[in-house]
């Protein structure tokens, strides 16, 4: 689905609340040249403490959801599945240095203390596959002994407290009644402060639109009841997604069954996709 | 087919976002132009608040210095931006926890305050032009003066302490603005190579080094351009200024480099294998040694032996140069040099500066040499000579 035909509800619904919040300032304006400041500011208060207004969803209510994101590694095959299907649901430019989703493949040799890391993007691995947007785990340790190998598949965190919504100089990207962290493409200046902050390096530029550009969980998916694209298509259900606020949910079981851990703790982000089956050397 | 970005070539493991890199060369100008604008300020300061006499001969020179560098300092920003037609939305709705939505405010309340204190500095000078030229000329000076021809003892007066008064608030103004770019690096907890309580110091100090650098450097070729004899009491008392704030300088980056040595977080190996591998000539060679340590050598050496004539004034201005290499160096060892070690602490990224395009060094050329061109301007419609 290419972006054009894809709703884009929380962007559009930013437009709305600035257009709102500009209309209230154009009031605000009025109101102090005309000499009635105080009623005008009163009315326009409410407007500017509201923060990100909910999407117009039909049915969809932001505040009884609190969305959450589990990888179990050990389930992971490394087919990288999820990589195309996230390129393609979302438009990503297809090439080796924009991902929304990627996989990273740890691989410790025998006799070796720490392991070899790459992802679909090395170069030895998009040699085998013959193309960039071609996704395929080459079989470059072959001819060596393996002692340890395992898939990490990689997303934004939607952290608790992003560093990327902390940076960001307009507010275009913010974090959502439900969790998410949400980039608005129609106010982002471009600058990439937040692409910098992302310890994670989840977030990268779209030069084709000269914004930034990340993992949304699909939020135009998980806003009527679909799974990310990513899970959708992830034949071994490494991939785990759903609401905490349903204690019957994929992702509630994932985490009242397994002992998780999250990605650079030390960070203080406090990320919302929580692992199973990593070890020390998963950066 | 065209490419829309460049992919960098890397090393060991680096995320797959990190291929490209985020901030290039037209963002290394932009703390470079506000370091030049406060190190010209403090110049101009130190004879306007601090009465430092010696300084008097590039004191109204230093201002306009100043202010020509910072009316730039907007474009690099601009140039980079991915939507420079949105950049007022930084401005019209702040996101508060940003260090740059910060900028818009800072950089409009600096240009505001230089823009005044040149006014108030060069009224005499707009005030006689108006009166005196006729025809074409006289109209930007008639149109500056405000319909004020006042240049009485008393309005004088009031000048002089409305050029006091912004002075003084300009320091702060001055240092706030630098120390804030440092910040903008020294506060991001993603890269170990930016993330130092002591980057904002260390930019400051950097920043007054390379703005007195730059008026060592402008002054001596203005007196060489009008051929008029150069103030040696002048340049003597600049280059100690450069030395002295070099010293702290160099003090705060030792200092800095050690501590993250010495604590060896996670990725220090690869910091260790950036820093003795790709950041050898750019570093060691062309910042450090080229451009710091050299130059402190050769002024250790004029301050002791008490040096005066041509060969200690072509000997200063040299000294002022390579300072200014150092200091685009130091810009760009942070800048690019902390987007080169990768985030995984895994892998290195090299970065290769492109020639032609909007963030190229063609453009970072432009930008860096447009507040030469205005200053050439400007010192022909405010003479800051003869006055001094």
């Amino acid at each position: 689905m290419s972006d054009k035909t894809k709703p884009e509800t929380p962007e559009l619904e930013r437009r709305a609340f600035l257009s709102c919040l500009g209309g209230a300032l154009a009031c605000g304006a009025a109101a102090a040249a005309t000499g009635v400041v105080a009623t005008e500011a009163t009315a326009a208060a409410p407007a500017t403490a509201a923060g990100p207004q909910p999407p117009a969803i039909p049915g969809y209510d932001w505040t009884q959801h609190r969305w959450a994101f589990g990888v179990d590694a050990t389930k992971c095959i490394g087919c990288l599945r999820c990589v195309e299907a996230c390129k393609i649901e979302n438009n990503v430019p297809e090439d080796a240095h924009h991902f929304r989703t990627w996989v990273e493949r740890y691989v410790t040799l025998e006799g070796e203390e720490t392991a070899r890391i790459d992802s679909q993007a090395d170069p030895v691995n998009i040699a085998a596959s013959g193309s960039e947007s071609a996704y395929r785990f080459a079989d470059r340790y072959k001819d060596q002994k393996v002692a340890k190998a395992f898939f990490v598949p990689k997303l934004c965190n939607h952290c608790t407290h992003p560093a990327c919504v902390q940076v960001c100089p307009t507010g275009a990207t913010y974090k959502t009644e439900d969790g998410a962290v949400l980039i608005d493409h129609t106010y982002c200046i471009g600058c990439q402060y937040c692409v910098q902050a992302c310890p994670y390096g989840a977030r990268f530029f779209n030069e084709a639109r000269n914004v930034t550009e990340k993992c949304t969980w699909c939020y135009h998916r998980i806003t009527k009841g679909l799974l990310p694209a990513c899970v959708e298509v992830c034949p071994v259900g490494a991939r785990v997604f759903g609401d905490r606020n349903d204690k019957d949910s994929a992702i509630s079981k994932f985490l009242r069954d397994n002992q998780v851990q999250v990605l650079k703790r030390e960070t203080g982000n406090a990320p919302n996709v929580f692992y199973v089956g990593i070890d020390k050397d998963v950066i | 087919m065209d490419t829309l970005f460049q992919a960098a070539p890397f090393t060991g493991y680096v995320y797959p976002n990190e291929t490209v890199i985020p901030w290039t060369v037209l963002i290394v100008v932009y703390p470079y132009l506000t370091g030049l604008v406060a190190g010209a300020f403090t110049i101009s300061s130190l004879y306007e608040v601090f009465g430092f006499q010696r300084f008097k001969p590039v004191a109204h020179f230093a201002l306009l210095v100043s202010l020509c560098c910072m009316v730039v300092v907007p474009l690099p920003l601009l140039l980079h931006l991915g939507h420079p037609e949105r950049a007022f939305n930084a401005m019209i709705t702040p996101h508060t926890s940003s260090a740059f939505a910060i900028f818009a405010y800072a950089a409009a309340f600096y240009v505001t305050l230089l823009m005044l204190e040149t006014w108030f500095l060069f009224r005499p000078v707009i005030v006689e032009e108006a009166q005196r030229r006729t025809g074409l000329l006289a109209w930007p000076y008639r149109l500056l003066s405000l319909g004020s021809y006042d240049l009485s003892e008393r309005a004088m007066r009031a000048d002089r302490k409305w050029i006091h008064a912004l002075a003084i608030i300009g320091i702060p103004g001055a240092f706030g603005l630098h120390g804030y770019v440092g910040f903008v690096f020294g506060s991001l907890k993603s890269r170990e190579w930016w993330s130092s309580d002591l980057m904002p110091p260390i930019f400051l100090f950097s920043a007054i080094i390379s703005g007195t650098a730059l008026l060592i450097v402008l002054y001596v070729i203005a007196c060489k351009l009008r051929k008029m004899p150069v103030d040696f009491a002048c340049l003597q008392g600049m280059a100690y200024a450069l030395w002295g704030f070099m010293m702290f300088t160099l003090l705060l980056e030792g200092v800095e480099f050690a501590s993250l040595v010495y604590r060896g977080r996670e990725g220090i190996d690869v910091i260790m294998q950036f820093v003795t591998g790709p950041l050898v000539v750019p570093f060691f060679i062309l910042q450090f040694g080229l451009g710091s340590l050299f130059p402190l050598l050769v002024l250790t050496f004029i301050i002791w032996s008490g040096a005066s004539g041509r060969a200690a004034v072509a000997a200063i201005t040299g000294c002022g140069a390579l300072v200014l290499l150092s200091v685009l160096m130091m810009r760009w060892n942070v800048v690019i040099g902390g987007q080169e070690i990768s985030k995984t602490g895994q892998g290195l990224i090299a970065y290769t500066p492109v020639l032609v395009g909007r963030e190229s060094l063609l453009s970072a050329a432009v930008v860096l040499g447009l507040p030469m061109i205005l200053l050439s301007v400007m010192v022909r419609l405010f003479p800051p000579w003869e006055r001094a």
